[in-house]
């Protein structure tokens, strides 16, 4: 049997753990949640990312039971759940502050909210000591939140959300405390987590960097909606609107008018008297369409003489290089202010860099490099 | 700001020796010999005697203690509540009224207090002594202590009781086994200011209590109204040497506490 | 309707035991003394209506124009402005002295001002009859050291009022004082002084407009209780001295005068809502600028 791809969104037959339907949330006159649908399947990662206030803590803790829809509903494994207290849900969080007990000791902290739901102290007692290895926190036991790091508390946080073996695990900013080089060794620590429990994660996070690395899908939110759902990869490349587009990592846009110019490639004005750039689409447009361009700057070659058989090719000049050990931006001018980012990795040591300021250069990258959007 | 000019040193000097030497001549003068409270005649601890056998005093003291711990504990748990309704409890009908019932009792004269709750314990017959005072001082005082608790409860890291629901506690149990235990000092310190106002109460006490119940400060207030009593001066070192002594000890050990979390700290920055 | 509970408990209490005895006091204001038990009349046994039609406002009139209230008002207000401002001139040199102390005294200086709080009122106030009086420390001191020639008057005056109320309210005025210069950034005085301001004009130009929220908690603090004040007047001032707490004590005890003491607590109440709504606005406004 061949292997398969994790990937329970493209399967019909696939029964959704959770299941947001038309759902709205005001708080007063602000929408806060506008109109959403979206469903999440068992045993994925899944990340809600967006700018601050764009609604995805507010969706979080409607999950977590803090709030109520104002409108539609919102089912876990097939149940409405609204009106169903936080207590009462199977469903646990992890707060961003962490949210430790201060007075009790990790052990207690862990043990919490399996004390709530049974007093059998022998399967307690084995649960805690199982999250304890899971975590490598088995040294700590008996500390108390103030006496341990930060990148321990985010720990200690994580297996008391984990020790119920909830259906649902909800994990809002994790890991925002923690300094950059503790982040990405525990995001890594997280996704073996995942895959060992078998949890649905549900993320919420700001850092674009880490909703790629742990997801297995991102919603990319803005204004209380969804702008996009799709796998890391398809976000990136095949962003489905500008906003995704300029969201996530950086992006050439050139906006214009297009025409077809065979079955799936178009010419897109992009600004009159220049010669148009051809790109190839999967959605279609219609004749004097407006529509932009996106490229990503590494997609895009810098070339100090003219190259030969490029797709889109446009002459300018150095404006600025952003050297960022690994790779070098250059932001290049056209003629007319238009400026178009280009990156290359720095094979070659810098004494041997051949590109400098005001230098007339080609930027230049194939049809296939970009995605036209309608907005 | 650590330069003290000898301007400074002088005016600390000045307003401390202002403090404590009424209170330092009282402590000194209830060893003297003398009935003329102003004239020393030799050290001598009989006024501590004639207190400790005067049944008078000794009945007003034991009046006033069960009216201070039963009226601070009452006011502790109501003063509690208020609170957590301040702070937690939302918009409701008649909030601004029950802030402003809240706050009131905290700036009104003792007089208007005393006056009005007799006043209306003559007015539904209720009979003057222990009861009483005890419901006057449970009113203003659970006001100070609400005052002491909503300004903690303001300060809570609201995702605490979150994460206790979150892990399947009711209301009540994350309540119970976390918020309690984290505003405990508050709560503690709420319980014993309501224990010194009411033990220090004389006005409200006067207007409120019957020929049953007479408390402490009543019971000074008779007698010094005479004049100065070596009596009182002994009684008055007891309660001071009483105050200092908590004080101090209290002051030490949160001292210690948070010299201890400032250690713990220190070593979890060092286990990273 | 748990939250129902929890909020229906210290309301009904509060209702109950804060307001409807003020409500008593303000009805019994608008009655008339009465040879009777309890002492006044119309009562709730004339029937509601007819009671409520019973009532005016002669107690009032009263007091307006017996001069012996209007003295004890203006009285109360003069003593407890005057003993503000001296309690804010002791006040506000220890404070600021306490704010430059080195950081390792600060909670022992903190703790030497606050534990006379604990201490009983009674006893402090009391503390003051023995060194006040005429055979006093205080003019047996003065006699030894030989700047006066006879006993001086103290106690039974109004200076003793003034003495008494400076050393029970003077926490009152420290702490929020200290509070505010303990914010302070000790940068802004330099910066003052490199700015070309002498020491002296750096205090008032930045120290003290910065410690403004601090005073003026400070003294509403001191202020309001002190003009309802009965203790001290009772026990340190003498016959002259008319303080309004004091006269309605004697009004309701000594002469049982139920209707014009409420007259006299509704009108001082009336009186203290002019400061309690400054001191109100000026904590909201502090609170709000720490936001």
């Amino acid at each position: 049997m061949a292997e398969t791809v994790f990937a329970p969104w493209d399967d019909p037959t696939a029964e959704p753990i959770i299941r947001f339907r038309n759902v709205t949330k005001r708080f007063g006159t602000f929408v806060a949640i506008d109109d959403l649908t979206l469903d999440i399947y068992p045993q994925e990662f899944f990340a809600l990312l967006g700018p601050s206030g764009c609604g995805k803590t507010t969706m979080m803790r409607m999950l977590a039971g803090f709030e109520n829809p104002t409108e539609g509903s919102i089912e876990l494994a097939g149940k409405d759940i609204a009106g169903v207290p936080a207590n009462k849900r199977a469903v646990n969080m992890m707060f961003q502050s962490y949210a430790l007990f201060p007075h009790l000791s990790i052990w207690d902290n862990i043990a919490f909210g399996l004390r709530r739901e049974t007093s059998d102290k022998a399967a307690i007692s084995a649960r805690v000591e199982e999250m304890l290895k899971l975590t490598r926190l088995e040294k700590l036991a008996r500390r108390k939140p103030h006496q341990i790091s930060g990148g321990q508390r985010q720990r200690v946080a994580l297996a008391r959300s984990l020790a119920k073996a909830p259906k649902l695990l909800l994990l809002d900013e994790p890991l925002g405390a923690l300094d950059a080089k503790l982040r990405e060794a525990t995001q890594f620590e997280l996704m073996d987590i995942q895959e060992k429990t078998g949890t649905t994660f549900v993320i919420v996070t700001h850092d674009q960097e880490e909703a790629m690395t742990v997801a297995s899908r991102i919603a990319v939110m803005d204004e209380g909606r969804i702008m996009q759902v799709a796998t890391p990869d398809r976000i990136y490349e095949a962003p489905a609107s500008v906003y995704v587009a300029d969201f996530i990592g950086d992006v050439n846009i050139l906006a214009g008018t297009v025409t077809a110019t065979g079955a799936d490639t178009y010419a897109l004005t992009w600004k009159d008297g220049a010669a148009p750039v051809t790109a190839v689409s999967e959605a279609t447009f219609t004749d004097g369409q407006q529509a932009h361009l996106a490229v990503r700057p590494e997609k895009v070659a810098i070339h100090t003489t003219k190259p030969e058989d490029v797709d889109n090719l446009l002459k300018g000049k150095v404006l600025d290089i952003a050297y960022l050990g690994n790779l070098s931006t250059y932001h290049v001018e056209l003629p007319g202010g238009q400026i178009i980012k280009a990156q290359t990795a720095n094979t070659r040591r810098l004494s041997r860099r051949s590109i400098t300021w005001e230098d007339p250069v080609w930027v230049g990258w194939t049809k296939t490099a970009g995605v036209l959007l309608d907005t | 700001m650590s330069r003290l000019s000898p301007f400074n040193v002088v005016s600390l000097t000045l307003g401390f020796v202002f403090l404590y030497v009424p209170m330092l001549i009282l402590v000194i003068y209830s060893f003297n010999a003398s009935k003329l409270v102003t004239v020393w005649a030799g050290l001598s601890t009989k006024w501590y005697g004639e207190l400790l056998s005067n049944e008078a005093f000794l009945d007003a003291a034991w009046v006033t203690l069960r009216v201070a711990v039963i009226s601070s504990t009452i006011a502790t748990v109501l003063g509690t509540m208020a609170a957590y309704v301040l702070v937690r409890g939302g918009r409701f009908f008649g909030r601004t009224l029950f802030s402003g019932m809240i706050y009131a009792p905290l700036v009104m004269p003792e007089v208007i207090t005393g006056l009005s709750l007799l006043l209306l314990f003559i007015g539904i017959g209720l009979d003057r002594g222990v009861l009483t005072i005890v419901l006057a001082h449970t009113t203003f005082s659970m006001c100070f202590v609400s005052v002491v608790v909503s300004s903690r409860l303001m300060t809570f890291d609201r995702s605490l009781e979150e994460a206790a629901l979150d892990l399947g506690a009711s209301p009540l149990d994350s309540f119970r086994l976390v918020t309690l235990p984290i505003i405990a000092p508050a709560v503690i310190s709420g319980w014993l200011l309501a224990f010194t106002l009411s033990l220090d109460d004389l006005v409200i006490a006067s207007f409120t209590s019957g020929p049953s119940a007479t408390t402490l400060p009543m019971k000074i207030w008779s007698s010094v109204r005479l004049g100065v009593s070596p009596e009182i001066n002994a009684l008055s070192t007891i309660m001071i040497g009483l105050v200092t002594v908590g004080v101090i000890t209290a002051s030490l050990s949160t001292k210690h506490a948070a010299l201890r979390a400032k250690r713990d700290e220190q070593a979890a920055t060092r286990a990273t | 309707m748990r939250r129902a509970a929890l909020i229906s408990v210290p309301y009904i209490w509060l209702l109950a035991l804060f307001l409807i005895p003020f409500l008593v006091v303000f009805k019994i204001s608008l009655s008339d003394i009465a040879l009777a038990i309890p002492p006044y009349t119309p009562t709730m046994r004339d029937g509601f209506w007819n009671m409520l039609s019973q009532l005016d406002f002669e107690n009032f009139i009263f007091l307006t124009e017996d001069d012996l209230y209007w003295k004890a008002y203006v009285s109360s207000l003069q003593i407890a402005l005057i003993s503000t401002v001296l309690t804010l001139m002791v006040g506000y040199p220890m404070a600021y002295a306490m704010a430059r102390a080195p950081d390792q005294w600060r909670p022992t200086l903190l703790m030497l001002v606050i534990l006379p709080f604990w201490t009983s009122f009674l006893i402090r106030v009391y503390a003051w009859v023995g060194i006040l009086s005429n055979e006093g420390f205080l003019n047996q001191f003065l006699l030894w050291v030989g700047v006066i020639g006879e006993p001086l008057t103290i106690l039974n005056t109004n200076t003793a009022v003034y003495i008494g109320i400076v050393y029970t309210y003077l926490p009152f005025m420290i702490l929020p004082i200290y509070s505010a210069l303990d914010r302070l950034d000790g940068s802004l005085i330099e910066a003052a002084e490199d700015l070309g301001c002498s020491r002296l004009k750096a205090f008032w130009l930045v120290t003290v407009p910065l410690s403004k929220n601090g005073i003026i908690a400070g003294c509403f603090l001191v202020f309001i209780p002190a003009l309802g004040e009965f203790v001290i007047p009772s026990l340190l001032g003498g016959s002259s001295t008319l303080m309004i707490g004091k006269v309605l004590f004697e009004e309701f005890f000594s002469n049982r005068d139920w209707p014009v003491a409420s007259a006299v607590a509704v009108i001082l109440l009336l009186i203290l809502i002019v400061p309690i709504v400054l001191f109100q606005r000026n904590e909201q406004r502090q609170a709000e600028a720490e936001t």
